[in-house]
């Protein structure tokens, strides 16, 4: 995770910056490396700069400043064409006046391949992606998911190394895009190419990918693999915007080695893991997940600080218990139990004690 | 779902998910009964009992009606304009009631005629003729008729004109002697009384004596002239003088709005007057001027009176009647309906051998044909090439420079036609504008300067400039909605530019191309003005001839013939291009 450092890495933006009007920086200071066969997503909010930075990659757009290296060589002034970079596009970009076979074998005429070897590996990459009997058919014949599944044919049938992909699963519904999802990794994995991935959804990020790049606002917030950004989120932006999450507002009040002392606003303290605050009296943005909060005494460790909190409205949701509280004037913190059989309901109006691992509750920027 | 909710099995008063599974699987059990109890097969009904197709049907009808009333007033105003003046012009392209209408006793003689025999018709023929032209001359519609024949023959328009007035010839011979006789023979009332009844002729003369009386008097009189009748038995003792005067008396009184009691008859009433007297015989008739009657028997019967040789006369009158070609002409033309103007319209004539192409020196229509045809498709093609870069660069361009773009192109929309082809005789002609450029940047001699207008490079100029927005707008409006993701895909796929063009860009900018190709051919295959400005004589289209034709020549059938073919023609290369090319895959927008 040696951000910037581009010595064994496949791909490489070194301080890459972009403006398209000259005046605001839609990518600011980008350094990002991947190792060859990495699955990569790029994960943010809409106009976070995902969509340019892999048009950046593909060579559509030109780095206003900054380096792009593929397998060691700044690829900078090549043209799109020679990058030899695979690429899916939202809407697929099939192109609608040949049939299926026709758009495959397209890239292999283009790099001047023999007719019996482009067959090949036309039936090759139809077969990969289970359409095999759609070679005749037009794109226009085809479903949504078929469609995806073409696009992602043509984009590999030419066996690049690297592969784009721009919210490949936008247009699908929810079932199918799942499904997808399962196919896509798992060809990736089987051919060893290397993915970069760019999608809205975060629940498609942390199933997918081996690391996720969050944006926000030209920049990457955090670069981890889904297990450590979705339990170690390093700022208020990531915790807010992957996953559900519980914020409190305060101040330091004391730092002990690994854990801190956090005064809220409404004058009760907690206890919490510094992040990114070093200085007691520093304003700080308390995390903590719902599943993480325990109201059962006996389960949390002596001597933590607890808040007390009451019931505002229980929900039922099959596998699990969604509770809503009022907590230090926020009545938006929610809690998360799994249905178990000795599992409590708790009901609305009553007044309950919760509390935390300190590990839990982590102490980031005021945002 | 509440209406059923007693018939459901209820395990508790809330319903619960159980419950309401009871209650669908009772209205899945009940949904197969049709409403009213009636048996399995019968028409649905709808709520209020009538079937549901009639009900469904009435339902549509208000709605068709609405529709219909609110393309009315267009679908009026194009069947008036459009649909209307094309089916008018089809039916003059085969129309040719004038000879039979004009001629109709002639082409009923000339059935019997044998046009390859090479003699000239009998005289019944001739006697035809003689009514019918002095007719139509009094009605004065022999010259129509006249300039009708003469596109097909020459000459024929004066030979009617002529004939027109020299017919009079005839009768006068016979009119000479029987006023010699009595001049009663060339006065109105005598005539009137002889052929008239009683108490209209007295009537007459009642309202003559009225009107001197009130003359003398000083008054005004003001009653209208008696009109005039027939005589039941005149047409038993004067068969032919009572026809045609009936026919004189109706002339009078429609078209001079006068009365045969004050008009003298037509000479031809004196032939026929002749006729009678030499055919018939009077002795037993006694009614009004019997006398009168009698001594013109007498006089027709005895041995010096003189007759008229009806085809000396007409040889007399122009000697062009004693040619076969003319009495051919007449019978050629004398069914209803003609293919004479098609046969025309493609350098053809009628022979008696059948459809023959006409002598080399008189043939144009099929050079002018070929030629719109040719230069159509020259203009098409520099449209193409002109029009395709700008609208690739008004769909790539941001918006507000497409709209100035835009703005640009469609000026030549804004300014008035007649301007802008004036316009190019100005760039163009030998002392023009591009000339005198060429001449002072020493590219062109002075002497030597180029011929750019009045021939066919000038049409193709100011005709290309004139309908290049028409090619421009469909293309733009096609390659505006081409995504940039394809380009952008086929070079991700390792295309160059060029091959991403071609084999991406292009194939799907081809519909815009066809509309664009197909708007301007075929109106520039209908051109008319710029031709006729720029074109000389060399650069015309068929268009040109077609107006020629309807403003000039007046040979309205001939223009209809060539217009029809006009129609023809682009309706054919419209299915043409829909078989090779398919016509849906043309798009005049997104
Ligand atoms: N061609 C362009 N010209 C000018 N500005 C652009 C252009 N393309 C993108 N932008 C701007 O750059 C910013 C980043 O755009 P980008 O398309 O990279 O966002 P994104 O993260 O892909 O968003 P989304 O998730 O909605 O696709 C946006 O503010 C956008 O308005
Ligand atoms: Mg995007």
């Amino acid at each position: 995770m040696a951000d910037g450092a581009s010595g064994d890495a496949f791909v490489a933006f070194e301080r890459v910056q972009k403006s398209y009007d000259g005046e605001t920086l839609v990518v600011k200071d980008l350094n990002l490396s991947m190792p060859k066969g990495e699955f990569l997503t790029m994960l943010g909010p809409s106009g976070s700069g995902k969509t340019t930075c892999l048009m950046m990659l593909a060579g559509f757009e030109t780095a206003t400043h900054g380096e792009i290296m593929l397998d060691g060589v700044s690829i900078n002034n090549i043209p799109p064409h020679k990058r030899g970079i695979g690429m899916v596009f939202q809407n697929y970009a099939l192109f609608p006046h040949m049939t299926v076979a026709e758009n495959l074998s397209f890239p292999l005429e283009v790099r001047k391949i023999g007719k019996a070897d482009r067959e090949k590996k036309v039936k090759h990459a139809l077969d990969m992606v289970q359409m095999g009997a759609f070679g005749g058919r037009r794109p226009a014949q085809l479903s949504g998911g078929q469609q995806q599944r073409i696009a992602l044919a043509r984009a590999l049938v030419f066996e690049p190394e690297l592969v784009l992909m721009d919210e490949p699963l936008g247009a699908l519904d929810k079932q199918l895009r799942e499904h997808m999802q399962f196919e896509i990794t798992n060809l990736a994995h089987q051919l060893g190419i290397t993915v970069v991935y760019v999608t809205h959804d975060q629940t498609e990020a942390l199933t997918m990918s081996d690391r996720v790049a969050v944006f926000n606002d030209g920049r990457i917030q955090q670069l981890a693999p889904p297990d450590e950004l979705y339990e170690k989120p390093q700022n208020s932006f990531v915790a807010q915007f992957i996953g559900e999450n519980n914020t409190l507002e305060g101040v330091v009040q004391e730092i002990k080695g690994d854990t801190c002392v956090v005064k809220l606003d409404s004058g009760e303290v907690l206890d919490a893991t510094p992040v990114n605050v070093s200085e007691v009296g520093e304003r700080t943005r308390v995390s903590i997940r719902p599943e993480r909060v325990e109201f059962n005494k006996e389960r949390l460790k002596e001597g933590v600080h607890t808040l007390k909190a009451e019931v505002v409205e229980f929900i039922y949701m099959g596998d699990i218990f969604r509770t809503r509280l009022r907590v230090a004037g926020n009545d938006d913190f929610v809690i998360k139990t799994r249905n178990a059989p000795d599992q409590v309901r708790l009901e609305p109006g009553s007044q309950i004690e919760i509390g935390w691992l300190p590990e839990d509750c982590r102490a980031l920027d005021a945002g | 779902m509440s209406t059923l909710k007693g018939s459901g099995p209820q395990t508790s008063d809330a319903p619960t998910p159980e419950d309401a599974f009871h209650e669908a699987a009772a209205l899945d059990a009940r949904e197969g009964e049709p409403p009213h109890g009636s048996g399995n097969d019968g028409p649905v009904l709808a709520a209020d009992g009538t079937p549901l197709k009639r009900s469904l049907a009435r339902a549509l009808r208000a709605q068709k009606m609405r529709a219909l009333a609110l393309i009315a007033p267009l679908l009026i105003f194009v069947l008036l304009t459009f649909i209307a003046p094309i089916a008018d012009m089809l039916f003059r392209s085969v129309e040719n009631q004038i000879v039979r209408d004009t001629l109709p006793r002639t082409v009923e003689a000339l059935a019997d005629w044998d046009d390859t025999s090479g003699e000239l018709p009998d005289n019944a023929v001739f006697d035809a003729a003689y009514t019918d032209i002095f007719l139509a001359a009094e009605y004065k519609i022999h010259t129509r008729l006249g300039s009708r024949l003469n596109y097909e023959l020459t000459g024929v328009s004066s030979l009617f004109r002529k004939s027109g007035r020299g017919l009079d010839d005839i009768g006068e011979v016979y009119l000479d002697q029987l006023e010699d006789l009595d001049e009663n023979w060339d006065e109105a009332l005598p005539w009137a009384e002889l052929m008239g009844t009683a108490d209209s002729v007295a009537a007459y003369k009642a309202w003559v004596e009225a009107e001197d009386k009130a003359r003398e008097n000083d008054e005004d009189f003001n009653d209208p002239i008696p009109a005039f009748e027939m005589r039941d038995g005149i047409a038993d003792v004067l068969p032919r003088t009572a026809e045609m005067y009936s026919r004189f008396a109706e002339f009078v009184r429609v078209e001079d709005e006068d009365s045969p009691f004050e008009e003298e008859p037509w000479t031809i009433v004196l032939t026929r007057l002749y006729e009678d007297l030499r055919d018939g015989d009077v002795s037993s008739y006694d009614g009004p001027r019997a006398e009168m009657l009698k001594a013109a028997d007498e006089l027709v019967d005895s041995p010096d009176f003189q007759t008229a040789d009806l085809k000396s006369t007409f040889e007399e009158i122009d000697e062009d009647w004693m040619d076969l070609a003319v009495w051919r002409t007449i019978k050629t033309y004398s069914p209803a309906y003609t293919s004479g103007y098609f046969l025309n319209a493609v350098d053809m004539q009628k022979t008696p051998d059948g459809p023959a192409l006409r002598d080399e020196d008189e043939r144009i229509y099929g050079l002018l044909f070929k030629r719109t045809m040719f230069m159509s498709l020259v203009i098409t093609f520099s449209c193409i090439a002109l029009a395709y870069p700008v609208a690739y660069l008004l769909s790539t361009l941001p918006m507000r420079t497409a709209n100035l773009l835009m703005i640009l192109v469609l000026l030549p929309f804004w300014t008035s036609l007649l301007v802008r082809t004036s316009a190019w005789k100005v760039m163009l002609q030998q002392q023009g504008v591009i000339n005198d450029v060429l001449v002072w940047l020493g590219l062109v001699d002075d002497a030597a300067r180029l011929v750019m207008i009045n021939n066919q490079l000038g049409t193709i100029i100011a005709m290309t400039h004139i309908l290049l927005p028409f090619m421009i707008l469909p293309m733009y409006s096609v390659m505006s909605t081409i995504p940039p993701t394809y380009v952008r895909a086929a070079k991700s796929l390792g295309a160059t530019n060029w091959t991403a063009f071609w084999r991406v860009y292009f194939p799907q900018s081809v519909p815009g191309i066809g509309a664009g190709s197909i708007l301007v051919f075929i109106l520039s295959i209908g051109y008319y003005i710029t031709p006729e400005i720029v074109g000389g004589t060399t650069g015309t289209f068929i268009s040109n001839r077609i107006a020629y034709h309807i403003s000039s020549s007046l040979n309205w059938g001939l223009a209809a013939a060539l217009g029809t073919i006009l129609l023809a023609v682009v309706l054919i290369l419209y299915w043409a291009y829909d078989r090779i090319v398919g016509i849906d895959n043309v798009k005049l927008g997104g």
